[in-house]
């Protein structure tokens, strides 16, 4: 049980560090190959050709921060779904298909009722 | 067999895949592109066909000069293709490619995989922010926005197969495909179309949309938008550090289009083939899927135009996320009626 256990997150660990691995190999493997001359213009950031105006994290009015949120409701909510939509078969064949279904009905009519609120508020719309 | 060298091999083995995969998407991509647009695309490197292309754009990058803005947050500018790859090769794991051969079938299988793909999406964001570039930044924040939007709807299309089959584990998943009876009165060829091709017809159509966005192509690539943000949120990477990025665009096709198919198409399956064989055909049978459904996304990416920024978000909150919830209270309904 418990070698199954590590053995998951081992194999999704070891995964990742070749992932990780294939970078920095390619980039070593670039490092013998490619030329290395640094100078001040090549390090300055591109804007079309000119220099650069102001700092490079200049500010935006970032329109789409409350997407964020809705997102953060909505993820949220979907982890919810997920249990459910394994245990609906076994509802289903204890002759409780009805009640599981009505269940989740309501809960993703309160979804809907959000996004519904939150279209209507005009979180879509740009002027 | 030994638990370590058995991990040796499964990587060997998914590298083997993942990297010529994706090396023939991009050609793919290079010459029907082309063929598209009455060119004739790559001619020369490698003889015939110009099949060697990729190779030589790869070879090409390796030797540039690696740039580092000196405005640049250096390390989170440095880390993000690692985090890139990192979350493209973990999406791996859970992928079947035979009864048996899978690398890891972890139990929470496809909601791994949901949580694993946005890893990605932090590389790009890091890569968008710490470029010290306004393109970059303005790049990365799209990234982000566009990627949230159709995290949804990618997970709402899965939560109707989950619904069908009644596990999370990959496997199992295919395994209920293969299991699954058309009524008695049809003729038996039937069981030949992958059930949930049809019985989730809007779940898949919902999932390729939203792995289309996922993967910020045509028509969905606004954080990239050439001809308004330069390149976006790669706009000061070079060389080495751009050519990961690029790969894990396209090694993230792969690993798309294979739990496409391994989630609508039936993935390794095929009909009427005992398990034994199957755990050596289902890599080819799964690997065809993969490239029909990869020349599908490189169909629309030369035929559609770009969306604009709030067209995008009206498409996912307006149609894509209602169209889920729906699908989820007819798959629920369906199931518990039959």
């Amino acid at each position: 049980m418990l070698d199954q256990y590590f053995g998951d997150y081992i194999t999704v660990f070891v995964f990742m560090a070749v992932g990780a691995l294939l970078v920095g190999g390619g980039l070593f493997a670039s490092s013998l190959l490619r030329p290395d001359k640094p100078s001040k213009t090549k390090s300055e950031v591109y804007e079309c050709g000119i220099d650069p105006v102001g700092g490079g994290w200049s500010q935006t009015h970032i329109r789409y921060y409350i997407f964020a949120l809705l997102f953060l409701i909505f993820d949220v909510e979907a982890i919810f779904i997920f249990p459910w939509a394994i245990k609906v078969e076994d509802f289903a064949l204890a002759d409780m298909g009805g009640f599981i279904l009505v269940e989740m009905v309501i809960f993703i009519a309160i979804l809907v009722v959000g996004l519904v609120y939150a279209i209507r508020k005009g979180v879509l719309r740009w002027e | 067999m030994n638990f370590w060298l058995l991990l040796l091999i499964k990587v060997g083995l998914v590298l083997g895949v993942m990297l010529p995969g994706a090396l023939v998407i991009i050609f793919g991509e290079l010459k029907i592109s082309a063929h598209m647009q009455s060119r004739i695309g790559p001619y020369f490197a490698g003889g015939r066909f110009g099949w060697a292309q990729p190779l030589a754009d790869g070879l090409k990058f390796m030797q540039k000069e690696d740039l580092v803005p000196a405005d640049a947050d250096d390390r989170v500018y440095k880390l993000a293709p690692y985090v890139v790859l990192m979350g493209t090769l973990a999406l791996f794991v859970v992928l079947p490619f035979g009864p048996e051969t899978v690398a890891r079938d972890l139990d929470l299988g496809i909601f791994y995989v949901l949580a694993v793909s946005s890893l990605s999406t932090l590389g790009v964001l890091m890569a968008g922010w710490s470029s010290a570039n306004k393109y970059s930044l303005i790049g990365g924040l799209r990234a982000a926005a566009q990627l949230i939007a159709y995290e949804l709807p990618l997970v709402l299309a899965v939560i109707g197969v989950a619904i069908m089959a009644g596990s999370l584990s990959l496997n199992d998943i295919v395994t209920a495909q293969a299991n699954w009876q058309w009524f008695d009165t049809l003729p038996t060829w039937v069981n030949i179309i992958p059930p949930y091709m049809i019985l989730q017809a809007v779940g898949l159509v919902i999932f390729l949309t939203a792995s289309l966005a996922e993967l910020s192509r045509i028509p969905f690539d606004m954080p990239i938008a050439e001809s308004e943000l330069t390149m976006g949120y790669l706009t000061e990477y070079s060389g080495l550090r751009f050519t990961m990025f690029f790969l894990g665009e396209y090694a993230g096709m792969v690993a798309m289009a294979a739990v496409a198919a391994t989630l609508f198409l039936g993935g390794y399956w095929l009909p009427f083939v005992s398990d034994d064989v199957l755990n050596f055909v289902g890599p080819v049978v799964l690997l065809t899927k993969v490239m029909l459904i990869a020349f599908v996304f490189i169909w629309l990416r030369w035929t559609f135009p770009r969306l604009r920024e709030d067209q995008l978000q009206t498409i996912a909150w307006k149609w894509l996320i209602p169209a889920g919830l729906a699908n989820i209270v007819l798959t629920g309904f369906f199931k518990v009626v039959f």
